[in-house]
């Protein structure tokens, strides 16, 4: 298998069995972002149902039970299913090349990773078809959980145990590559922020996801094998779920916010024509935050009654974290100060990014101050603060990345003036959705209630946060005017649009499947504006033209993946009828047997030769 | 280095498993892996002792361990990691034969241990109607133990799986690797159960 893959038009059929079979970190980061963009666009939905309901006092658009479930599976959905798949999208598309790596670690890894996401993002959603999804919040706190009634919860429960394993087989694959795979000089201290935060995004990853996948077995064993971890009349302790589900779900919001901090460390530096301000600071910032991270997770727990002396080392470690992040939003400022500043898209979101964050972090601050929290908890005032930072920081980035990547990803550029159009629109109406809830939350209003009473003086701030959702709604919708507009314009741009620094900038865009036909010689941070310095135009080779070697496209993910995501309908529904774990088994057997194909098959790659790469060159 | 001389390498190096790219990442990621494993277990564990006195009026630790038979499986599992040292000592020297010799012992203790298991288990649900369902320690103690031993037959699988689909034609550069890797998860099964030894059985008597 040493032809080169075709370059010229392929048919539909082709091509779709092209993406359920590549092993190419490129192609990877496409499904990764179209399933993510789906994902994020069902969650906004879900979101503006949620405003719509709440759009006047005592409103009836949707029932009681229907609320409990929309607001479940927003949360649910946008962190596990819109946030996490984009962060990965990126991190596919540009950490290989950042390194000038010529794929990941492990290509069939990563196929597989994806194919889990996808499968438990679906598994996830199934409830919706099935009498209702989940119920119990996206924190699915134990008895709610263990009680809700029908098979919600469920679909839950098995949906991001496999998802969950996806990303934790993700986040394994990008340690090993970062570690293993970087090109000549490019030494740990010379690697960009962005591959610097999803190093330690993934390591947050290593370490915070077998948590959940332990809490969600335990929840699995509670509801369907009558278990009793949760259940006080046997005994057990609802309280280990809290523990569980945070030691994973506070490393989450920084396996989120780093790669974040990233994309627009990337941004603002290119944007400057500057290096960025404290790169050292920025890279030790990072890894703290990391390690912080898993310091705090009782926070949200400040009123479960842990007592004074828990609650205080919580909040302190807590408040501590400001430390690092104020390093950040500082080093951005001095990033801009004196530079040379070019306002497009991207940096108008890394701009908005800036003071939405801080924002952010400080009514973090206040939350973290454990006596106040017992205010603010499960309040609006929370609610406010935790969008100001998914929202403000991972989402503004993901979008900021969006536009600033684009052309790397696809060849060509999206339009600037619908995408500050997006940005104002979405900006706007970000702010007047949540800015008023922290008043809403002060004022009393509870989280998670469906209605609330006319003349408390809540329907005036609810109607603004309405308003606001839609507009964000709006600007999502110009986004993807923008993007069709621009893929049947398909203008193609060159391999560098943006005068950028960093290797990904270097080679041609999209980027041949090899990605780096000599692998580059770094000399230095930003290794392509080092040379750029000096006169060159593009890197210099550390290597001869060799044959490259290339891993075989591989259906086994593929499969495995949907192995378990029918045995998933045969561990839920064993708990009416026990022939259903025929099913279970065929679904264990099918991934277990694909596994044993994988360990057995020999599965060497293959190598393209360098007078093929010659010959390319030539045409 | 191309498919071939992976495959048929003119000599081996003095450590195979990381000859190769694609050996020194699976070396490196699975230790990433075990990392994680840690986590698992670690969580499993602080539910485990948790929940360990929370009886519901049913069987509690010291009425149902016997340290006896626990004893004897720590010297089967125990003795296992030691065989797989020497499995891995052999595969150094490139001396195929001795090296599936040394896995297949490990094999033998590892089916060992897992009988054991069986038959603690058996002892426990028949005997003293000590099941998941019982009470919250029922259900910590089947599931921490029980995803030791999920891990036991999983790694049992992996072993034979790879000596037999590699019987014919030795080692190379390419299964190296493989074998290094089902080592260590070999390994990494036996520290779990040292922790499982002195927290569940251990403290559950004394």
């Amino acid at each position: 298998m040493s032809t080169m893959v075709a370059t010229n038009k392929k048919g539909f059929g082709a091509t779709l069995w092209d993406y359920l079979t590549t092993v190419d970190h490129k192609k990877i980061a496409i499904l990764y972002l179209v399933a993510g963009g789906f994902f994020f666009i069902l969650g906004g939905l879900e979101a503006l149902a949620i405003r719509w309901q709440l759009v006047q006092p005592m409103n009836d658009f949707v029932s009681a039970g229907f609320y409990n479930e929309l607001i479940t599976m927003h949360g649910t959905t946008m962190i596990f299913l819109a946030a996490m798949p984009l962060i990965f999208a990126f991190m596919n598309a540009v950490v290989p090349l950042q390194i000038g790596a010529r794929d990941v670690a492990f290509p069939f890894l990563n196929s597989l990773g994806f194919w889990l996401f996808l499968f438990g993002g679906i598994m996830l959603n199934v409830g919706w078809f099935t009498g209702g999804a989940a119920d119990a919040g996206w924190t699915a706190y134990a008895p709610l959980s263990t009680t809700s009634l029908g098979e919600g919860v469920d679909y839950y429960v098995l949906g991001l145990q496999i998802s969950g394993a996806g990303t934790l087989i993700g986040g394994i694959n990008f340690l090993v590559t970062i570690v293993n795979m970087r090109a000549p000089g490019m030494t740990y201290m010379r690697m960009p922020l962005f591959t610097w935060t999803a190093f330690v995004a993934s390591a947050l990853i290593l370490f915070a996801f077998p948590a959940l996948t332990v809490g969600l077995f335990l929840m699995m064993f509670d509801r369907l094998f009558g278990a009793g971890f949760f259940d006080p009349a046997m005994g057990g302790n609802s309280v280990i779920w809290q523990h569980l589900f945070w030691i994973f779900g506070h490393p989450e919001v920084y396996i989120l916010a780093l790669p974040a901090f990233g994309i627009f460390s990337e941004i603002i530096s290119t944007f400057s024509k500057k290096r960025l301000f404290g790169y050292t600071a920025m890279v030790f910032a990072t890894v703290l935050i990391g390690f912080l991270g898993f310091m705090v997770w009782a926070h949200h727990m400040f009123t479960v009654g842990m007592g004074p002396a828990a609650n205080s080392i919580f909040a302190v470690a807590t408040m501590a974290i400001a430390v690092p992040t104020g390093i950040k939003i500082f080093n951005w400022l001095f990033t801009l100060w004196g530079g040379n500043i070019q306002i497009n898209t991207p940096m108008l979101w890394a701009l908005g990014f800036i003071p939405t964050f801080t924002l952010g972090g400080m009514t973090g601050v206040m939350v973290a101050a454990a006596s106040a929290d017992f205010q603010y908890h499960d309040t609006y005032f929370v609610v406010a603060h935790f969008h100001y930072v998914i929202v403000g920081g991972v989402v503004f980035a993901l979008l900021a990345g969006t536009h600033y990547w684009w052309p790397k990803m696809f060849g060509t550029i999206l339009d600037d003036k619908l995408g500050k159009i997006t940005f104002w629109l979405f900006f706007i109406g970000f702010h007047l959705t949540f800015f008023i809830q922290h008043f809403l939350g002060l004022m009393g209003m509870p989280r998670r209630y469906w209605v609330y009473l006319e003349g408390q003086g809540l329907d005036l701030g609810n109607l603004i946060s309405t308003i606001g959702a839609f507009l964000m709604g709006i600007g999502t919708i110009v986004l993807l005017i923008n993007i069709i507009k621009t893929s049947v314009k398909n203008e193609k741009v060159s391999g560098d649009p943006w005068d950028a620094r960093t290797l990904e900038w270097a080679i041609p865009s999209p980027p041949p499947f090899y990605n780096f036909k000599q692998l580059p010689l770094v000399r230095g941070l930003d290794p392509l504006w080092v040379e750029k310095t000096e006169g060159r135009k593009g890197m210099t080779p550390a290597e001869p033209l060799t044959d490259i070697h290339m891993p075989n496209n591989s259906f086994l993910p593929f499969v495995m993946s949907l192995g378990l995501f029918i045995a998933g309908f045969g561990f839920i529904y064993q708990k009416y009828d026990l022939s259903w774990l025929i099913v279970l088994f065929i679904g264990m057997g099918i991934t277990l047997g694909c596994m044993l194909i994988r360990s057995v098959k020999d599965d060497l790659g293959y190598h393209i030769h360098k007078e093929d790469l010659k010959k390319e060159a030539e045409e | 280095m191309s498919e071939h001389d992976v495959l048929n390498p003119k000599h081996m190096p003095h450590d195979p498993e990381k000859a190769t790219l694609e050996g020194k990442n699976k070396f490196m990621g699975f230790w990433f892996f075990l990392g994680g494993e840690t986590v698992l277990f670690a969580s499993l564990f602080g539910t485990y002792l948790a929940l360990k006195d929370s009886t519901n009026g049913g069987s509690s630790s010291e009425e149902l361990f016997g340290l006896e038979l626990v004893f004897i499986m720590t010297m089967l599992l125990l003795t296992s990691s030691l065989t797989s040292v020497y499995a891995m000592y052999h595969m150094k020297n490139h001396d195929f034969k001795k090296m599936q010799i040394w896995l297949g012992i490990t094999v033998a203790l590892g089916l060992g241990f897992l009988g054991c298991e069986i038959y603690e288990f058996y002892h426990y649900i028949h005997g003293y109607e000590f099941t998941m369902r019982s009470s919250a320690f029922g259900s910590a103690f089947y599931t921490l133990v029980g995803f030791h031993g999920g891990h036991v037959v999983f790694g049992l699988l992996w072993i034979i799986a790879l000596m037999i689909r590699n019987a014919k034609r030795g080692l190379n550069l390419y299964n190296a690797p493989k074998f290094y890797i089902a080592s260590l998860y070999w390994h990494f099964i036996d520290v779990v159960w040292v922790f499982i030894f002195t927290v569940v059985y251990l403290m559950g008597v004394l």
